[in-house]
């Protein structure tokens, strides 16, 4: 691990000093003509201080010690101390040449040489001091170079004929090191590697990105061409097409390549900061790195290096434990620190996995009611997956005390967010004792996009496919009664929870296809939701049509453009038209689908602040003839309507065939004293399905009513069964269901299998 | 002898204005144009100009002009600005005309409005005034008036 990582920095820093050496002897002549400058001196200075500081660091102490004397003396020219004498330019151009000779000498063996320079060196000690004494540096080399005792006869340098010869003139001057030097050389001739400078160049990114939006443009032309010879009979043209296509592709895929990195890029650092934190903490861990090769966009490289970074730290602060707890625990003392990257189905996935103590959720779940993120009812019921992701909540960290590693509260969520920004996914998974998985999933590239092509009044939009969640359809009658209004505003109500709608048409100034269907309500038309994504918060779109998904090249906008937040950039279609990207975000702050929301959250947050309780999505139903029951909406999997016809018996347990599953049904105003032996005879039923642990239960409610997202406080605790107790909602009182205890009367056996968290809870 | 320049010459609703050849990319006859919802009226729309998006600003609302008849098809001058190319809506194409230097003449103080703060200068040519388009002010529409269509809720 620590090999490749030195390769590494070795790698960049021959790169990188084969350039900055070339300049420098450039500079050089240009300074012995009189061309130089200021800056001249300043650059080449700059270039020696940085090869010294680069080798230094990663402990190539002979060239940074022979660097070292050149600096000085580079120094005290840039401080204008000494002046530059044809002497000193070629003493300093024979130094460039040894440390071009210890670099190549370091690729090639993978040391640094056993070269001697001390007489180098003392010439350019000679050098520096007879500068800083007399204003005669000339006169100072040349004594130096006839009492150097080994030194051969050097031809006086000319200054005017002396641009090629410098380096020429050079070896003689090493007189102790040459046979070992030849050597080398021969060494060197024999290989046929190539040197490093030689295969790699460094190219402008702004180029790449040009390079990137003309390939763009031919895919587009290539897919005009595509479109227009598939109805051509001529084989020739047809021919000529595929083959543009082919190449097309190919190019893309090419071109891509260039802007992409290793993800090693980004983990390079990663041993360093392990390393550090292990020994800070006093633990042991083994870093683990697979797939480093794995490339991504550059763009997406660095939006990922923050989060990655802070989940490591993470990883090692609260993953893995100390040796000595891991010694009790049975498990090797060093830690293990897994980061591998992998592509799967044109993302690119990134697992960091330790094998530490896991994430404890009843510590996770204390301190989320500690920090009243949630109630300690929610808490109670939450599974063990429900309760890993509490973690990502803004404000949450287990930390018991604040290092500078973590513990501030701030990360996790910012490590979602910035994830999710980049149209990424993070997922975490974690057993007790075994350790904890991190899983993200980011995208190739963000230059090209799938998306959605969707039209309103005849023009076509994109919708990013990364803020798209589901699409809906109605027709006839479902769609006439599918969207009801609240105070004007449009609702739908997918799977119970209410979705606030925005139609593209009203919200763009379209003009509608027909006449009616901007009325839903009088038109029998088909009416189509795009359900989106933003900032967490989910809101439907009504769209005329939904046409297809498609990749896109996303092309920023005119700044004309600039101040419409709707719009994220434009794209050219198939047939060469203009479509414009949707930017979800501002189109739902535009409608006003988001802003309302989280006031509301808002003004729930401050309430419960004061009340020392949290709010609650709570679904509203009755049952029997009591008028208003709830239950928290995090213990309903889905809102389900069955007919009456479809309930089959199995013993006496009514239950009806869901999903390839049998569904047992529990008539909830059955097990509610005080709703009335009536059970509820509506047609179709509605119920609310339960899952836990893989088995489902369904809940047959009177009527769905509403859900409301508010603070509550049970206000009356109840001894009655089946009940937690009163709450007001809506300034009603609504009873509150014990849903477990509900399922837990009617099927003991419900909870048999299920896990010890919800026994304990029950 | 006084130097001489070049414009690009059209006109705008029986007005003749002039545009230097050299901030001029090209000249195209109508494109087809996909609107810009919410955007100011003087945006005509996006065009696809070899896979390049720009931004289309008709002249005739850009300079506080009556609007084209309906039917009556723009012609597209793509003007080179600080932010890319951006099309100019014109009714027609004139020709590409060279001028001498000392017929120039600052625009009158008389001229008001969008026109004194988007016309250069003037040419006085012997038939007709040339305006000379200050380009980078015509594609600013920062503080353009005129913004019918905006953000209505």
């Amino acid at each position: 691990m620590k090999d490749e990582l030195q390769q590494q920095l070795i790698k960049d820093l021959l790169i990188e000093s084969f350039e900055g050496l070339d300049t420098f002897d450039r500079e050089m002549l240009a300074l012995e003509k009189g061309a130089g400058n200021a800056e001249t001196i300043n650059n080449v200075f700059r270039i020696i201080h940085t090869l010294k500081g680069s080798s230094g660091c990663i402990g190539l102490n002979k060239i940074e010690s022979v660097a070292h004397v050149g600096e000085s003396l580079l120094s005290l020219l840039r401080d204008g101390k000494l002046t530059f004498s044809p002497a000193m330019i070629s003493a300093l151009l024979e130094y460039s040449d040894a440390l071009k000779e210890m670099l190549r000498c370091l690729e090639q063996t993978g040391q640094q040489g056993a070269v001697d320079y001390t007489v180098l060196l003392q010439k350019l000690q000679a050098l520096q001091a007879g500068g800083a004494e007399t204003q005669k540096p000339e006169a100072a080399a040349f004594g130096l170079f006839e009492e150097g005792p080994e030194s051969p006869p050097v031809p006086q340098p000319s200054p005017v004929a002396m641009t090629e010869p410098a380096p020429a003139i050079a070896p003689p001057t090493v007189p102790s090191g040459a046979p070992e030097k030849a050597a080398v050389e021969k060494e060197a001739a024999a290989r046929p590697t190539t040197s490093v400078s030689d295969t790699a160049i460094r190219v402008d990114v702004g180029q790449l990105d040009k390079l990137m939006n003309l390939v763009g443009e031919l895919v587009l032309a290539r897919n005009q061409i595509v479109q227009f010879t598939a109805e051509s009979q001529e084989a020739t043209l047809l021919n000529a097409a595929q083959r543009i296509n082919t190449i097309t592709t190919e190019l893309q895929e090419s071109v891509m390549k260039t802007r992409m990195q290793p993800i090693g890029n980004v983990w390079a650092k990663f041993p360093r900061i392990v390393h550090d934190m292990a020994q800070d903490l006093g633990k042991q861990v083994q870093l683990v790195m697979e797939g480093k090769e794995t490339d991504l966009d550059r763009t997406i490289i660095e939006a990922i290096k923050d989060p990655l970074t802070h989940l490591v730290r993470n990883a090692i602060d609260h993953g893995i434990e100390t040796p000595e707890v891991r010694r009790v625990a049975g498990k090797q003392e060093q830690g293990t620190l897994t980061l591998r990257a992998f592509h799967e189905g044109g993302q690119v996935n990134i697992e960091i996995l330790d094998n530490g103590q896991g994430i404890n959720v009843a510590k996770v779940k204390e301190k989320a009611v500690q920090r009243s993120l949630v109630t300690p009812d929610q808490a109670a019921r939450m599974t063990d997956r429900e309760s890993f992701n509490l973690i990502f909540l803004p404000g949450f960290s287990t930390a018991d005390k604040i290092t500078n590693v973590s513990g501030r509260g701030v990360g996790m969520d910012v490590v979602k967010t910035n994830i999710e920004k980049i149209g990424g996914s993070v997922d975490v998974l974690s057993e007790a004792g075994q350790g904890t998985t991190l899983k993200i999933k980011i995208p190739l590239t963000l230059a090209i996009i799938p998306a959605l092509i969707v039209s309103s009044g005849s023009e076509r939009f994109a919708i990013p496919q990364v803020s798209l969640l589901e699409l809906v359809r109605m027709e006839a009658e479902q769609a006439r009664k599918g969207i009801e209004m609240l105070y004007g505003a449009p609702i739908y109500r997918l799977r119970g929870q209410l979705l606030p709608l925005a139609y593209l048409n009203r919200e763009f100034k379209l003009e509608a296809p027909s006449s009616n269907s901007a009325n839903v309500r009088s038109g029998d038309s088909v009416v189509n939701i795009v359900v989106l994504q933003a900032d967490g918060r989910q809101f439907g779109l009504i769209v005329d049509e939904i046409n297809d998904t498609e990749e896109i090249v996303v092309k920023p906008l005119g700044k004309q453009l600039k101040g419409i937040t709707c719009f994220a950039g434009a794209t050219i279609m198939g047939d060469g038209k203009v479509a414009l990207i949707l930017d979800v975000m501002g189109l739902a702050q535009h409608s006003n689908v988001i802003a309302e929301v989280h006031d509301r959250s808002l003004a729930g947050k401050t309430k419960a602040a004061e009340r020392v309780d949290e709010r609650q999505t709570l679904l509203l139903f009755t049952a029997g003839q009591n008028a208003r029951m709830a239950i928290p909406l995090s213990m309903v999997a889905r809102l389900e309507e069955f007919p009456r016809a479809q309930v089959e018996r199995s013993g006496n347990q009514e239950v009806v065939q869901y999903r390839g599953q049998i569904l047992p049904l529990i008539q909830i105003a059955n097990h509610l004293p005080s709703a009335g032996a009536a059970p509820t005879q509506s047609d179709p039923m509605q119920v609310v399905v339960y899952s836990e642990a893989g088995r489902s239960v369904g809940l047959v409610v009177g009527k769905i009513n509403d859900i409301v997202h508010e603070a509550i406080t049970v206000q009356r605790k109840s001894g009655r069964d089946g009940i937690l107790g009163s709450v007001v909602v809506q300034d009603k009182v609504t009873d509150l269901i014990d849903v477990i205890s509900i399922i837990h009367a009617a099927d003991p056996t419900f909870y048999g299998e299920a896990n010890n968290l919800t026994k304990a809870n029950s | 002898m006084t130097s001489t320049k070049q414009f690009c010459t059209f006109f705008v609703n029986g007005l003749f204005f002039g545009v230097e050849v050299l901030k001029v990319q090209e000249v195209i006859r109508y494109q087809e144009m996909t609107r810009v919802p919410l955007a100011p009226a003087m945006i005509e729309g996006l065009i696809n100009l070899r896979g390049q998006i720009v931004t289309a600003i008709d002249l005739r609302r850009r300079l506080e002009l009556t609007l084209r008849e309906p039917g009556q098809l723009p012609m597209n001058v793509v003007v080179r600005s600080d932010d890319g190319a951006v099309s100019l809506l014109v009714d027609e194409i004139g020709d590409v005309v060279e001028i001498q230097d000392d017929i120039y003449e600052r625009p009158p103080e008389t001229l008001k409005g969008v026109a004194r703060e988007l016309v250069q200068g003037v040419y006085k040519l012997k038939e007709r005034l040339l305006l000379i388009l200050d380009t980078e002010k015509t594609v600013n529409l920062t503080g353009a008036g005129n913004r019918a269509q905006e953000n209505g809720q």
